[in-house]
């Protein structure tokens, strides 16, 4: 067994509204965790109860096997050994640099205590600045001190709450990267919280997407960009488009875009009506196809353009291209479709 | 060390219930006098009370009111226009004006008082040097009483103008500049822009300095006794002292209580119309109106008059005083006085703070419905006189006294006698129960400024919350904390009511002596306990003007939640 977290069904709220709805997820040890989804949708609430800040009013929480929240009661936070970085980095502007970092280990002997500061000012690339004090670093340093703070007294897992969202959005990107080599070196288990994807997809082995309290797919980046579980995820994730189909075999789909085949799930019968999602990176541009559709609108991405195009019967599509060839927008270009795999949601009824 | 850690989960309910209980019985304990005075409404009148309600109780009501009326439109006059010109004209020495118009705040009402009786009696130094300029002799010349309603209104108007010039005075600057700038690029001079947009913008600020500046005029005391009028506080104490009828004395506070009530929901309301009043929340420099010719002159006398007159003078009087009998005072029970002034307020500050500090914590900790009322409970006290809560603790402490007193000889044939009543945990009790709200306000506003993540970080670092307290939100609020502490201390030096009725036989502090000395007419030997309480007074006034000045833009932490340092009785 190595699960160090389990959320089992948890509900959580303040007063009389509740947040977090029957939400579940697992972390094994050393992996990185990752609440997504719209700000709002009760991700900060649900870290908070795992941290031990909010209680459950259902379900409950294990760490490393052991119940720390239930209804029947809640290990205060201090008692946890769970770490964590908040949003506003919360450093204690009355202690310099290394008293903050100290701070979690103020009980253990000083020598000890000195040199696991020096290693975490080295880890987090701030040799020269213990003496220092918050308010004279800048933001990403500053979250930094925090990360190394929460990681100080090695706690089995680390929570980061929306860690980069007051950084600079060219800074969040090497950071994020940086926490997850920081993690691993020190075989931290971690659980971010965000809104941004490709913060997730940087530093996650794990997602959960959230939204309005509830836990809509929890699983690798990889498997949410292209096996989306519900409509939901599948618009929150990535880019992409719904196109109405109807099943017309046991593997095959007619389409705006022709008839195409693939595995479908079971239980779909043929002759009924589903969307099918099409990515830009699901589409060719192919001159010699027949399939013809219009340009209506560019974006230059550097290596790529992202084209919105228009089929003759109206449903727009996103396409991504190399951007060795300009298409004019009101230009035709021949389209085939490159499929991988079929994801398929059934129409309600 | 590792999983050993993860005790068993304490239950919530049980958890809670240390915070939780410990605020709201601290509330009760500090609501007490409160409480007590309101349950002798429901206590059947006595011969003592139907014989006040026919006799005196329509002067004491009329008194008062007429006291409030007076002093309302008095303070009004003084500050509004006072603040008006230190925050939106512009004139030499309008820097200096607006922090030395708080002076008048350090002096207690009952001292200037009795200074002005000094200054302007027969014998004293104004009307000698009439009648040696014009020759004129006892009864040739007309010369006003001082000793009246009308003496006792400008009295106190000259202290507690401050309230209303503090307040209006943020609220002028609070106003963001785009309002003033659009109406000046509408064309409105400073006469108009003063009548149609500044007044109504600040009047919910006002207000607020009115009823404030109102509960202290219903508080007053001193000033009242000395001049010989009879208004709730006085007969409060002659029904108390002279007819020796507890009950009807409590019934007397109780109709004062009702008073007050009005006047915090006054305040109340205005506070928070105050709230919907911001226009915007960008604030630079505020391009003041450029006063030349008879305006500037006109600023500079109109703000050197409530200084001189609410200051100045009656502080020089008392230094001229103290100077000419030092040989009188400067002696050993001179200090033993000041010592006991001096510690009596130094527990007390001590006290306010820990106990606002606890309720404070527990308020953000648990910040349940029962828990917030609690708090607010407990800050009632600065609303309430001093002499009704002096009354509203020596009843139940006397109570409790006899109780355990009969018990004890029942029981075991020991007579305990007085324990609680007449000692100094009962003179600081009622001290705390005044004073609280002080220090309340300080400790919120310092609290405040701490974010809610300091607190969690802490707790995921390992600390319980009270190691929290004290290793993060101590060390980070420690100016607030030591602002509290010197408010406090000061208001306890300058407190008289209270302390006359509830301080141990033979006990005396400064503000008592120097009542005493002047009730019998020794008003040069007097000079030197109130010269001591002004000059502590002047501490809490350079505090306040050094916090307006460094919040400017955001004066609301500073002003608005922190209630100046009170004016003693």
């Amino acid at each position: 067994m190595n699960k160090l977290l389990e959320v089992l069904g948890i509900d959580v709220g303040y007063g009389d509204e509740l947040f977090v709805f029957a939400a579940s997820l697992h972390l094994a040890k050393g992996e990185i965790g990752c609440l997504l989804g719209p700000s709002g949708c009760g991700k900060t609430t649900l870290l908070r109860a795992i941290a031990g800040f909010e209680p459950v009013r259902r379900g409950c929480i294990r760490l490393a096997g052991k119940e720390v929240s239930s209804v029947v009661g809640t290990v205060p936070p201090e008692r946890r050994q769970v770490g964590m970085v908040f949003q506003d980095f919360a450093l204690f502007p009355h202690l310099s640099v290394a008293d903050n970092i100290a701070f979690g280990i103020h009980h253990w002997p000083a020598s000890k205590r000195r040199a696991r500061v020096n290693e975490l000012l080295q880890l987090v690339g701030l040799p020269n600045y213990g003496a220092n004090y918050p308010h004279a670093l800048s933001g990403g340093q500053q979250q930094r001190v925090a990360l190394a703070r929460a990681m100080a007294p090695k706690p089995r897992l680390l929570l980061l709450d929306e860690p980069f969202s007051s950084l600079d959005v060219e800074l969040r990107e090497v950071l994020a990267r940086e926490v997850r080599r920081i993690l691993s070196h020190e075989e931290i288990t971690g659980l971010l919280v965000t809104h941004d994807q490709n913060e997730a997809f940087a530093t996650a082995d794990r997602i959960a997407v959230m939204q309005a309290g509830h836990i809509l797919q929890c699983d690798t980046p990889y498997n949410l960009y292209h096996q989306p579980s519900n409509r939901q995820v599948a618009d929150f994730i990535g880019q992409g488009v719904l196109l109405p189909a109807r099943v017309s075999g046991s593997s095959e789909l007619d389409t705006p875009l022709g008839r195409l085949t693939g595995e479908l799930p079971e239980g779909l019968v043929t002759g009924s009506l589903v969307d099918v999602l099409v990515r830009p990176d699901d589409l060719l541009i192919d001159p010699a196809c027949s399939l013809q559709a219009e340009v209506i609108d560019k974006v230059f991405r550097g290596a790529m353009f992202l084209y919105t195009l228009r089929l003759p019967d109206g449903h727009k599509l996103l396409c991504q291209a190399h951007s060795h060839a300009d298409r004019e927008i009101g230009s035709q270009i021949g389209l085939r479709p490159d499929f991988d795999h079929l994801v398929v949601f059934p129409r309600d009824a | 060390m590792t999983v050993s850690l993860l005790a068993a989960p304490q239950s919530s309910s049980q958890r809670v219930d240390l915070w939780r209980g410990g605020v709201v019985l601290t509330a009760l304990l500090l609501a007490l006098p409160v409480i007590v005075i309101f349950s002798f409404i429901f206590v059947p009148a006595g011969e003592v009370w139907l014989h006040l309600q026919q006799t005196v109780l329509g002067e004491y009501v009329s008194n008062s009111l007429w006291l409030m009326l007076g002093v309302g439109i008095g303070v009004l006059a003084i500050g509004i226009p006072a603040a008006w010109m230190v925050s939106l004209c512009e004139f030499p020495g309008r820097q200096f004006f607006s922090w030395a118009l708080l002076l008048p705040l350090a002096m207690p009402a009952y001292i200037i008082a009795y200074t002005y009786t000094g200054m302007l009696d027969f014998a004293g130094p104004v009307q000698s040097l009439l009648r040696s300029s014009f020759g004129w002799e006892y009864g040739d010349y007309w010369f006003p009483e001082l000793r009246s309603l009308p003496g006792a209104i400008s009295m106190l108007s000259l202290v507690l103008y401050p309230y209303v010039y503090l307040l209006s005075r943020a609220a002028f600057l609070e106003q963001s500049i785009c309002v003033l700038e659009v109406s000046r690029t509408l064309g409105t001079g400073p006469w108009r822009g003063f009548f149609r947009v500044a007044l109504p913008l600040a009047r919910p600020a006002i207000i607020t300095g009115l009823s404030l500046a109102l509960m202290e005029t219903l508080a007053d005391y001193g000033t009242a006794q000395y001049f010989g009028l009879t208004t709730f506080t006085t007969g409060i104490f002659r029904t108390w002292f002279g007819l020796g009828d507890p009950a009807a004395a409590a019934q007397l506070s109780a109709v004062l209580l009702g008073f007050v009530f009005v006047l915090i929901m006054l305040e109340r309301w205005s506070r928070r119309r105050a709230r919907f009043h911001h226009t915007s929340t960008r604030y630079s420099h505020l391009p003041r109106y450029d006063l030349r010719g008879w305006r500037r002159t006109g600023a500079i006398v109109g703000c050197s008059i409530p200084l001189l007159f609410g200051f100045l003078l009656p502080a020089l009087q008392l230094a001229y005083w103290a100077w000419e009998t030092t040989g009188e005072w400067l002696r050993a029970d001179f200090f033993v006085l000041l010592a006991n002034s001096l510690w009596v307020a130094a527990i007390t500050a001590v006290l306010a703070v820990a106990l606002a500090l606890f309720m404070a914590y527990g308020r953000r900790l648990r910040p349940a419905r029962s828990v917030r009322f609690a708090v607010r409970l407990a800050g009632l006290g600065y609303a309430i006189p001093g002499t009704v809560i002096a009354i509203g603790v020596i009843l139940p402490f006397a109570w409790l006294d006899n109780s355990f007193d009969t018990f004890m000889r029942r029981q075991f044939d020991i007579s305990t006698g007085l324990i609680l009543s007449g000692t100094l945990a009962a003179l600081i009790f009622a001290y705390c129960v005044r004073f609280l709200a002080v220090s309340l306000n300080t400790v919120e506003a310092g609290l405040g400024k701490i974010k809610p993540s300091m607190d969690d970080a802490a707790r995921s670092l390992g600390l319980s919350p009270l190691r929290v307290l004290r290793e993060v939100h101590m060390p980070i609020m420690r100016g607030s904390l030591l602002t509290a502490l010197l408010l406090v201390f000061v208001d306890t030096l300058k407190e008289l009511p209270a302390t006359l009725i509830l301080r141990p036989f033979n006990f005396n502090t400064l503000a008592v002596r120097a009542f005493e000395l002047a009730s019998d007419e020794q008003l040069a030997s007097s000079a030197s306990a109130a010269l001591a309480i002004v000059l502590a007074g002047i501490v809490p006034v350079i505090l306040l003007s050094r916090t307006i000045g460094r919040s400017r833009p955001g004066m609301k932490t500073a002003v608005n939640k922190c209630r100046p340092a009170k004016l003693a009785e």
